[in-house]
């Protein structure tokens, strides 16, 4: 049993606060990941709770007992690097044995737990290799045997598939799912790619500048984003985002377009208003080649000039200019568009975002 | 001739230019060694002949045998010189390396106040002559009554060789990348046994050849032992070599047999090291 609970905790560099009090509680057995664009303390914050790091204020948790001042080697995880860090002067076998090796474990023992490890990884015919002589994906296999051989309470991944190419990535991304549901430890990711982060993960954690901005399930947080920061980081193509102001029922933007005010905002916002309206590329498609083809409640209909169009075989991106900016839409089941085209666009008003453009908290309350 | 064969003629001649210069060099960095081998087996009057001969006519180990042949038969106490230098030799390296090991790790892995200005204060040890300190050196050993001891020549060198073997074995430890040791310590390691386990044996070749130098250094220096050594007690085999100079000759050759056996050693441990020192053995670590 190993939840993991951050209170108040601080990272500092001299005067520098990387980590600014952040709290979180990771459920047993559960997969978080942490989130958010390079340098917002991730990774930092995963070395705290590795122990690789000083902690410089607030406390870590694991299994209900503070750890501040226990070493890495006492905390029992296992940590997946981003450079893998196998051990060059071993081989495969010696690299996922090690820990138990350390640990005075019976010979017996180690090698059992190291064979049933190599199976599970398909690594059978590799063991008495040097890290050198694996490909890429092959030592990312190893490190991530080497660290299910510890049989650990957390295991902790630090960007573990950055440096694997698309393919092999998606392969392995499947293996650490799979690894989840078989071993039934706790796992905490760090990732920079919200789509690893999506699908792997119960709940996500997206953090910006030592700072969390959102904890919820991949659906919460694109479906409810809390803050204007997590609705642009979640999603791809990114959530259209423009300033607009209040104006009786209606949200007017730059350039004097306009769309009707969401029906969920109108209590929440007064006239004169200005506030960041939000829509994501699969809420505005051409009208009949959207996802809510006639389900959605709250559709207003706007004929607009395409100009530039993105096949992707199975959908098309069609940019359009809005606001004088240019908006993304997301067309299935597409059909040839021209560049220049008017096309009558639906806007899918019932899934629009509002934030408050001084705090980019949501509106929704 | 069309073009093809005239490069091709143009290539070859280049190689054989390239064989000739690789061979010259070659014969200037080996004639010197050469000719003292030559020179330990062969009669005086042959090694003062003018012009010289290149060809030796009469051969013999005499040189050798004398040399060995202990001091009252007019030799040299080789074995004592030999013995003095390799005590002073090996502690020196030894003491060298563990605190050049200490030293480069905490250069190479942690942030401390005045880093930079202490490692920049060791260098700058490495500027001064080590000749120039030889008359201190000399005042203040008489004074505490260690002229003429292993334990001076050891000290000696230890300050000698310290600075450099830091500055090689930093240089080794930070090619071993960090991430390792922390794997190590998530493994179950501590700090101690991260070290020993893992960053050790890949630093391990580089600490060899630091080992190498120092050894090197304190096996060849002649300059300050000559001035801190007086007697058997303490000689070491390049100041011993002096010992072949008389009022109004010189023993050329048992002063060239004793550079042979000098030089023997020092060969041998190159070479035995020599394989550890190539191989890169980090790789695959970590993939940049």
């Amino acid at each position: 049993m190993a939840p993991v609970t951050l209170k108040k905790l601080v990272k500092s560099y001299g005067n520098v606060d990387v980590v600014h009090g952040i709290d979180l509680e990771v459920k047993d057995r559960e997969f978080i990941a942490l989130v958010g664009p390079s340098g917002c303390g991730k990774s930092t914050t995963l070395r705290m709770i590795a122990g690789l790091e000083d902690i410089s204020g607030g406390i870590v948790e694991i299994g209900g007992k503070p750890v501040n001042d226990l070493p890495p080697r006492a905390r029992n995880i296992s940590m997946v690097f981003q450079s893998y860090a196998l051990y060059p002067h071993m081989t495969v076998r010696e690299n996922m044995g090690f820990s138990l090796k350390i640990g005075k474990v019976a010979q017996a023992e180690i090698d059992t737990r190291v064979n049933e490890a190599a199976a599970i990884l398909d690594l059978d015919k590799y063991m008495d290799r040097r890290p050198s002589q694996l490909s890429g994906g092959q030592r990312q296999r190893v490190a991530m045997g080497r660290a299910i051989v510890r049989k650990p309470d957390i295991f902790l991944f630090d960007e573990p598939l950055s440096n694997l190419d698309a393919k092999l990535r998606t392969q392995v991304r499947t293996e650490i799912k799979r690894l989840h549901a078989r071993v039934q430890a706790t796992m905490i990711y760090v990732t920079h790619d919200q789509v690893e982060a999506m699908t792997l993960s119960d709940r996500i954690v997206i953090m910006r500048d030592g700072h969390i901005e959102q904890v919820g399930t991949p659906e919460e947080v694109f479906k409810r984003p809390a803050t204007r920061f997590v609705a642009g980081f979640i999603g791809s193509p990114p959530m259209n985002l423009n300033e607009a102001t209040v104006d009786n029922g209606k949200l007017v933007f730059a350039g004097g377009q306009n769309l009707p005010l969401p029906a969920e905002f109108r209590s929440k916002v007064t006239a004169g208003d200005k506030v960041i309206f939000g829509l994501r590329p699969d809420d505005i498609y051409p009208t009949g080649h959207g996802i809510n083809s006639g389900e959605a409640t709250d559709v207003h209909e706007m004929e607009l000039p395409v100009s530039i169009t993105e096949p992707l075989g199975n959908e098309t991106l069609l940019f359009i200019t809005m606001a004088e900016r240019e908006w993304v839409s997301r067309m299935l089941n597409p059909r040839t568009i021209d560049t220049g085209e008017m096309v009558k666009f639906s806007f899918d008003l019932s899934q629009a975002h509002l934030f408050s453009p001084e705090t980019g908290k949501t509106l929704r309350g | 001739m069309d073009k093809n064969s005239s490069h091709r003629l143009k290539r070859r001649w280049l190689k054989v230019a390239h064989f000739i210069g690789l061979f010259l060099a070659m014969l200037v960095i080996c004639m010197p060694g050469l000719w003292i081998v030559l020179s330990s087996l062969r009669p005086t009057v042959e090694i003062m002949a003018k012009p010289p001969v290149w060809i030796p006519r009469d051969i013999s180990l005499d040189a050798y045998r004398a040399m060995f042949g202990g001091a009252g038969q007019g030799g040299i106490p080789v074995w004592e010189y030999f013995r003095n230098s390799l005590i002073i030799s090996i502690t020196s390296t030894i003491i060298a390396l563990i605190i050049g090991m200490a030293g480069g790790y905490a250069f190479a892995r942690y942030k401390f106040k005045g880093k930079s200005g202490v490692f920049l204060g060791f260098m700058l040890t490495r500027a001064v002559p080590g000749i120039a300190l030889s008359l201190p050196l000399f005042m203040i050993f008489a004074r505490v009554g260690i002229i003429d001891t292993h334990f001076a020549m050891i000290l000696i060198y230890v300050a000698l060789n310290v600075p450099f073997t830091i500055w090689l074995i930093d240089g080794f430890f930070r090619q071993v990348p960090k991430d390792l040791a922390e794997a190590a310590q998530i493994d179950g390691c501590t700090r101690w046994q991260a070290f020993w386990q893992v960053e050790f044996p890949l630093a391990g070749p580089g600490i060899a050849s630091a080992g190498i130098f120092a050894f090197l250094t304190s096996w060849n220096e002649y300059a300050l032992a000559s001035q801190i050594t007086r007697s058997v007690n303490s000689k070491t085999l390049p100041v011993g070599l002096l010992d072949y100079t008389s009022e109004f000759t010189i023993d050329w050759r048992g002063m060239c047999a004793l550079a042979v056996v000098m030089i023997i050693p020092a060969l041998t441990l190159t070479f035995i090291i020599q394989k550890h020192l190539v191989s890169g053995l980090t790789f695959g670590a970590v993939k940049g």
